[in-house]
């Protein structure tokens, strides 16, 4: 489904992470951003920053509310999306694509198996 | 442009409304008085206006506002009542009025007295020993009875206490006013009916708990029937019981939250006193103790001596100051006339702002889905849960379709706990003519939403404004004006 | 009944629609015995409106109040003109008796109001955003503390001796809950010691709380302290006056991080402290850790420009525990007051006010430091109110100046015995050894007369 991307492994805190080589690219899912509403400011960590699977490294606020973000994954941020300070309509635009919020040299692959599949993460969002 | 220009839009060069007279003294050159690294260089662009087109101009911006003055104004948990005009009349007596902070304590007696006097008037209907009007609104006197607790577990060495319990059903104040006096907060679940879940608080208190803030009736209009309980629970393992008193209107002459177990509590003036919202404030919340915190009370205390009042500033044990003076003293006065207005008859108001409540629920039952079906207090809760399954109209859409009635929507998407959540409080000084006129209109778009959805998605059509876009406001934020926006 | 419209026959008709004989099954259904007041409250019996205006006006004549005597009275609240336009629009009921704009469409004339008043706050201050208003001055430091703080990381904070001891105390009771180490920079005279400010300036320190004309009505020396704070990365947070910006330079233009102000002084009456108005505004790289309200300009769905209230997700209501403050009703009556205030006086006006503040406290200054036994507690640069050291206790010159109908000044003396020091050691000033000798500050305004500055220069030379 194009919800739920099949390549990518899911947070139950409804982050994303696709793995490209020892780079992990992050962002947040199509539920995520449908239940937040128009996304308005992402706040993201500086690049450098160490961050362990399930930190919070910054947040992304709607009109109406707000949402802690967690790393999927342990690792160095290395790139943030700045173009998500401009226009952080990108997150619900193209939540998988431009809507990227930032990438990290995985520090652990193993880690990834304590993440749920694209099956496994659909059938979370339909318990509600 | 906009519906109404500017200030700024309509400045003309050389326009003046206030003038000032030449100075009388003999003058002094600017640059002898003050260095000149520190004169102003460019004068502030204020807009220059003539007196008539200022008071046109926020004369058709009132015309824009909707006020109590104006029509109904059910904003659940915000007590829009009337604003009585004497009071208004009262904060304007000069004696009052132009009284200055710091004019010694035997010019400002009548101000001391008033203060000292409505204390021990709020005393009795709290159930409290002392109260202190100093902070200067409900959020600020919550973070005063947070500070009290805090001093209190200090002054017994008593360290280890760095948590305090809050209902997942309490407005966000609460929780923001733990974090800011530096406490974690620990959230207590609520049974399906809103009342704090007993058993879990048992789990959740114990050497670490500093205090417990709560709401009686809580947010969704119902009196917890276990309060007792609850504060005894809470006593045991050594925590205090703070009560935010913004349902007091609920409960005047009923009840008490001194009598609940309560240690302090605060008061929203602006609320249960009817002192006016004006926009957004001034407000005042004035905080009242019982005697083991008394110690605490910020600085300085209206106290009598004989027959005369002081302030008294010699309280070493003191959280300090909230306020750079007294609080809104300009408020209290309000608050003052409105007790002296009624006297015991406070408990009417209460009595009439239930009545009004439920048979608002009442009529509504049909219609919209109840939280919990039991008599409600002040203000109820429907939900539009069901009308958003069968018609994908949700509350949103309902309160913009009811702005064109006329009338001030619900509080909309509170209580969190609640989906599609309209919490109503109509108060007691409305009649049974504007409910039902406010009730018909909630029924009309009930069956609008099936029979022309579309219109109530695309309300509203008749303000001044349709839907602004918010996203875009906060994506790009314009929050001044720029004469020359680059 | 008083205020409640509901007739007996509608009531009978509401009770039976809910289905109850009376309203008290309602509360029987809610409260349990165990909590329920069973006796009237003890409170007076009611009174009409006639007795009850009777009555307060009865009560407010004990007090004496400045349209009677002459108020040469600071200290962060002072008597300024306000135009009767200003009341003329605060007392319309749709401004009155609205609460916070969260239906903007219905909103239009407060948000409109607020966005015009976070747009003056601006220009005065040379700030680039303002947010709706804040409690009063003192409680706006204290937030402004808060926002160092949690901006920079760091727990420690210094603080101006000359910022008013009131505002530093309300700093103290807000940050004691959160471990921020609040660190005094002492004086040198009546202005900031900047060698001390040099030494306590370190990379540990968030920054520096100022205020300028400070306490005692000086001017500090803004330039040399900023450069002092930002060099070591600090923030720098100025409290001012805001009439003083019709003269003085915007502390936008000389490096301030973040700016409060009281905002009484600008059509607020004096109401024996409260309500005044809490003036922040700050940079826009701080614009999301600032506290408050704030109205955005925006679109509807007409094409039509509009405002709505923005940025709400750092607010209390949705950020809960994480929210910037608790901060959810302000001051925004007193706010409009302002923005009504300074659209009455204008460009211009702001400057002669301004002026004529500074020109009758700078003619005040010249007499009582000819006065034998007065001298002036300083000579650095002031504005509109500064300290003298009397002759006789503070007590002692208030009581006098009250015989005269005056009412004066304000006892600095116990928050600052430094400048008593002078006196003792019997120069021109001290009077007799042995003398109590008092500290206080005069303020002076638009208002104060010639005449009744001579009369309060002539009754203080009454004072041995």
């Amino acid at each position: 489904m194009a919800n739920v991307p099949a390549d990518l492994r899911y947070s139950k805190e409804h982050e994303w992470i696709r793995v490209e080589g020892s780079i992990g690219v992050v962002g947040i899912t199509w539920f995520a951003q449908d239940q937040l509403g128009d996304v308005v400011f992402v706040e993201m960590p500086e690049v450098g920053r160490e961050l362990k699977q399930g930190e919070q490294f910054g947040v992304v606020e709607s009109v109406k509310t707000v949402s802690d973000l967690y790393s999927p994954a342990s690792g160095k941020v290395i790139e943030v999306n700045t173009k998500l300070e401009s226009a952080p309509e990108l997150i619900n635009q193209d939540p998988y694509g431009e809507g990227w919020i930032l990438k990290i040299e995985v520090a652990d692959p193993s880690e990834l198996e304590n993440l749920l599949d694209a099956a496994a993460y659909e059938a979370f969002t339909k318990e509600g | 442009m906009g519906l109404v220009p500017l200030l700024f839009e309509k400045s003309t060069p050389g326009k003046r409304a206030v003038t000032f007279p030449a100075p009388d003294v003999p003058e002094v050159a600017l640059s002898e008085a003050i260095p000149a690294d520190l004169i102003r260089q460019t004068p502030a662009a204020l807009p220059e206006l003539s007196e008539v087109e200022v008071v046109r101009h926020f004369t058709q911006l009132s015309r824009l506002n909707h006020g109590v003055d104006v029509d109904f104004y059910p904003l659940g948990s915000c007590t829009m009542k009337y604003n009585p005009k004497v009071n208004e009349e009262a904060a304007r007596i000069p004696g009052f009025a132009l009284t200055h902070p710091l004019q010694p304590a035997e010019t400002v007696q009548g101000n001391l007295q008033l203060l000292h006097t409505l204390e021990s008037w709020l005393c009795e209907v709290t159930g409290m020993e002392r109260m202190t009007f100093q902070p200067a609104a409900g959020a600020q006197g919550e973070l005063t009875g947070i500070l009290l607790i805090r001093a209190y577990h200090e002054s017994r060495g008593d360290l280890e206490r760095n948590e305090v319990i809050v209902p997942d059903s309490a407005h966000g104040t609460n929780p923001a006013t733990a974090a800011m006096a530096g406490y974690r907060v620990v959230p207590v679940k609520s049974l399906p009916d809103g009342s704090i879940d007993v058993e879990a608080l048992r789990q959740i208190v114990g050497p670490k708990t500093a205090a417990l803030m709560m709401t009686n009736p809580s947010t969704l209009g119902l009196f917890d029937p276990h309060v007792k309980e609850i504060t005894e629970i809470v006593h045991q393992a050594g925590g205090l019981c703070y009560y935010d008193g913004a349902n007091l209107n609920a409960i005047m002459g009923y009840a008490r939250p001194g009598d609940m177990g309560f240690d302090v509590v605060h008061l929203n003036l602006h609320k249960t006193f009817s002192t006016p919202h004006g926009g957004g404030g001034p407000g005042s919340g004035p905080v009242g103790v019982k005697s083991h915190l008394v110690p605490f009370l910020p600085v300085p205390v209206v106290e009598k001596q004989g027959d005369r009042y002081v302030l008294d500033w010699d309280r070493p044990q003191s959280i300090g100051k909230l306020h750079g003076f007294w609080g809104n003293f300009g408020v209290v006065v309000r608050a003052y006339a409105y007790v002296l207005a009624h006297g015991p008859a406070l408990k009417e108001v209460s009595e009439h702002a239930v009545l009004n409540a439920n048979y608002v629920m009442a009529r509504l039952r049909g219609y919209y889905d109840l939280f919990v079906d039991r008599y409600c207090m002040h203000e109820c809760v429907l939900s539009a849960r069901t009308l958003k399954q069968e018609t994908g109209i949700k509350t949103l859409d309902v309160a913009k379709r009811l702005l064109d009635e006329g009338v001030h929507p619900p509080t909309i998407y509170f209580p969190l706990i609640v989906e599609e959540a309209l919490m109503i409080e109509p108060t007691e000084t409305e009649d049974k003519a504007t409910l039902d006129r406010f009730i018909d209109a909630m029924i009309r778009i009930h069956d609008e939403a099936r029979s022309n959805p579309e219109h109530v998605k695309s309300a509203p059509h008749k303000t001044p404004v349709g839907r602004l876009d918010e996203a875009l406001a906060a994506r790009r934020p314009n929050l001044r004006y720029r004469a020359n926006p680059s | 009944m008083r205020y409640i419209p509901i007739t007996q026959a509608d009531k009978a008709a509401m009770l039976r629609e809910i289905g109850v004989s009376s309203t008290e099954e309602l509360f029987a259904a809610n409260i349990p015995a165990e909590v329920r007041l069973n006796r009237p409250l003890e409170l007076p019996p009611a009174l009409t409106e006639m007795e009850l205006l009777s009555h307060l006006r009865e009560l407010a004549a004990q007090n004496v109040h400045t349209a009677e005597y002459a108020c040469f009275l600071g200290g962060g609240a002072y008597d300024h003109y306000v135009p009767a336009a200003v009341d003329a629009v605060l007392r319309r009921g749709e401004f009155l008796t609205a609460y916070t704009p969260y239906q903007p469409e219905i909103s239009q004339g407060v948000l409109q109001a607020i966005y015009e008043y976070q747009s003056l706050m601006c220009e005065l201050t040379g700030m680039d955003l303002s947010n709706a208003s804040m409690y009063d001055g003192a409680s706006a430091l204290a937030e402004a503390a808060g926002m160092v703080v949690n901006q920079t990381g760091r727990s420690k904070l210094l603080v101006a001796r000359s910022v008013n001891p009131q505002y530093r105390r309300v700093v103290q009771t807000y940050m004691h809950g959160v471990g921020v180490e609040l660190i005094e920079v002492p004086l040198d005279g009546v202005t900031l010691d900047l060698n001390r400010l040099e030494a306590l300036m370190t990379e540990e320190v968030g920054g520096l709380l100022l205020q300028t004309p400070n306490y005692l009505g000086y001017l500090e020396q803004v330039r040399e302290i900023k450069a002092l704070v930002h060099a070591k990365n600090g923030l720098f947070v100025v409290a001012v006056d805001p009439i003083s910006l019709g003269l003085l330079e915007a502390p936008g233009n000389y490096g301030a991080d973040i700016v409060v102000a009281e905002g009484q002084g600008l059509g607020v009456p004096l109401s024996y402290g409260g309500p005044y108005l809490g003036i922040l505004a700050t940079r826009d790289r701080f614009a999301r850790r600032m506290p408050g309200r704030i109205a955005g300009a925006t679109v509807d769905n007409r094409g039509q420009r509009g405002f709505v209230l923005t940025m709400q997700a750092r607010e209390q209501h949705i950020r809960r525990e994480k929210a910037t403050s608790n901060i959810c009703t302000n001051q925004a009556l007193i706010a409009l007051a302002a923005t009504v205030y300074l659209a009455l006086v204008g460009k211009e006006g702001l400057r002669e006010v301004a002026n004529l503040s500074l020109q009758k406290a700078h003619y005040a200054a010249r007499r009582i430091a000819n006065l034998p036994g007065w001298r002036l507690a300083g000579d650095a640069p002031f504005f509109k109110e500064f300290a003298v050291v009397a002759p006789a206790s503070a007590a002692e010159v208030s009581r006098r100046l009250l015989d005269h109908k005056i009412l004066g000044g304000v006892d600095v003396g116990a928050d600052y015995p430094e400048l008593l020091g002078g006196a003792a050691g019997g120069s021109a000033g001290g009077g007799a050894p042995g003398t109590v000798a008092g500290v206080l500050t005069f303020a002076f305004t638009e208002k104060r007369t010639r005449a009744e500055i001579d009369r309060l220069v002539a009754a203080l030379g009454e004072v041995k």
